[in-house]
């Protein structure tokens, strides 16, 4: 297979490609969504349907735009002066970039998970505290810490040192201590931007494990570069891809079975066979 | 913020190189066995005991084929990790070498029923049987073809062709059981030679069912479907 042609690396999937949901509501769905910074398209018309309680890969060579498109789905583009959006974003039905939205809110509703843990420099206990604290929910605050901390996976290793630096723990505790203080505001969208990329294979495990535990309770969208992980522990997969023009589309976007196992696009089978990358 | 696209070729020529030879593989497996239902079934006919011995005897090299095969394809999913087209390609060759190793069986079984028949004429001279023969190796060909060319449209053309050819094989096993029904009836005493005719004619018509199996791995390799049982080739097609 050559797919040496931009042209071809250039084009959006066709709608066939694309799964779409007639029968349930998504939870969150972008249409035509297209994000520019300073003024270069980063990722175009993209349009996919998240269901609840789902576990959704975004994957694609770098540079495809997988986190832009991550960062559109809780506003975090917003931090970032030059960059604008078209399109929309329904959260629950709303469009989370109407003009009378709260984007700190969407933030506490959808909340997010980066590559690398950055636990604030605060006890393990402040760093879970602090969204509730926000949010004014301080009657229960113990009772908060210890279920986050245990919806995270990491209660038992660090119930006996609350009051240590969150940045004192392993790697991939700090992840999970980050996964818990995304929790405690209980969210029902996490984020995930490759959170497992920076850690080393038992705690890659521990979060793998933790996502399919969480997805019972919480929809999860989630970066990752190992496709190993997209099949292991997600339910649907989005590819994205950007020609030489480094404008990222979305390609194919369907259940596991069919983006790892039989793609309709044949950019994704060169993609997901390691063709490409 | 956009960093640097990397769409590029990765060459996984490496790979492609392991697959071809995985593919080699299997084709020298299937001459292998081919040749073992030709020969058995000849020797049958002639009554030659030497040569049904030798079948038996290259049966270990076909089973040890196969378990080659089966290494192989469990090294390429460890090292190489494969995904969609490949992963179906691995998957299909593995489950063709046991459906070949099963057809090695088959003319192994024959030749032990002719070395047991020894020096007994023949009941009568042996046609139908060496036409099934004939037909379940063409079968066999073809549906190695069909996994060869990994090209659908291809695969199930070919796919309903050869299950009109398994109903022409199944046909001339129920016609052979009957004229050595009939053979039993007119002379009892030749019941045990009929019985072990009727056991060769079982061998070749279960060679045709596995020649259909391999053309259904084609079909999963080709396009990803998954079916069991001769009809489902064409209903796939539409």
């Amino acid at each position: 297979m050559t797919l040496n042609n931009t042209d071809l690396l250039s084009q959006a999937g066709s709608a066939e490609n694309i799964l779409k949901f007639d029968d349930i509501e998504p939870v969150l769905e972008s249409n035509d969504l297209s994000v520019a910074y300073n003024g270069n398209t980063a990722i175009s018309d993209v349009s996919i349907q998240i269901p609840k309680n789902s576990v959704v890969s975004l994957i694609g060579p770098s540079g495809c735009g997988k986190s832009t498109l991550l960062r559109c789905f809780n506003r975090m583009n917003d931090l970032i002066p030059s960059a604008s959006v078209e399109g929309t974003v329904s959260f629950a039905g709303q469009n989370i970039y109407a003009p009378d939205v709260d984007p700190t809110e969407i933030r506490f509703r959808i909340g997010m998970v980066f590559q690398r843990p950055n636990p604030f420099p605060k006890s393990i206990y402040e760093n879970v505290a602090f969204g509730p604290r926000i949010n004014g929910m301080t009657d229960d605050l113990d009772e908060i810490v210890e279920t986050s901390l245990r919806r995270a996976a990491v209660w038992e290793e660090v119930k006996d040192r609350l009051s240590d630096s969150g940045l004192s723990v392993s790697g991939g505790q700090q992840q999970r201590i980050c996964i818990a203080r995304a929790l405690a505001v209980n969210p029902e969208v996490v984020l995930m931007d490759e959170p497992a990329s920076a850690l080393d294979p038992i705690s890659t495990q521990a979060i793998e494990q933790l996502i399919q535990e969480l997805s019972n309770e919480v929809t999860i969208i989630i970066v990752t570069h190992n496709m190993q992980q997209a099949t292991r522990i997600s339910n649907y997969s989005a590819v994205m891809m950007a020609g030489e023009e480094r404008i990222g589309r979305m390609i194919e976007y369907g259940t596991n079975e069919q983006v790892f196992g039989n793609p309709k696009d044949e950019r994704t089978e060169a993609y997901v066979t390691g063709r490409i990358g | 913020m956009n960093e640097q696209s990397s769409i590029i070729p990765t060459g996984r020529q490496e790979f492609d190189r392991e697959l071809g030879r995985l593919e080699a593989e299997l084709i020298l497996m299937s001459g292998l066995v081919e040749k073992a239902i030709f020969d058995a079934l000849n020797a049958l006919k002639n009554r030659d005991i030497d040569r049904s011995q030798k079948v038996i005897d290259e049966d270990d090299h076909i089973d040890k084929t196969e378990l080659e095969i089966e290494r192989y394809c469990i090294e390429l999913i460890r090292r190489q990790s494969p995904m969609a087209g490949d992963l179906r390609r691995i998957v299909a060759s593995l489950q063709i070498a046991g459906e070949l190793e099963r057809i090695g069986d088959y003319a192994e079984g024959i030749a032990k029923i002719s070395i047991t028949m020894g020096s007994q004429p023949p009941l009568k001279e042996l046609i139908d049987i060496p036409r099934m023969g004939d037909m379940a190796v063409s079968m066999l060909k073809r549906s190695l073809e069909a996994f060869i060319s990994r090209d659908a449209d291809f695969v199930r053309t070919l796919g309903i062709d050869l299950e009109k050819d398994d109903d022409d094989v199944d046909d001339l096993y129920v016609k052979v059981k009957s004229d050595l029904m009939e053979l039993v009836k007119s002379n009892p005493d030749n019941a045990e030679s009929a019985t072990y005719l009727m056991w060769v004619a079982h061998n070749v018509e279960r060679v045709a069912d596995r020649a259909m199996n391999i053309v259904e791995r084609a079909l999963y390799q080709a396009t990803g479907e998954l079916v069991s049982g001769t009809t489902q080739i064409e209903s796939t097609s539409e």
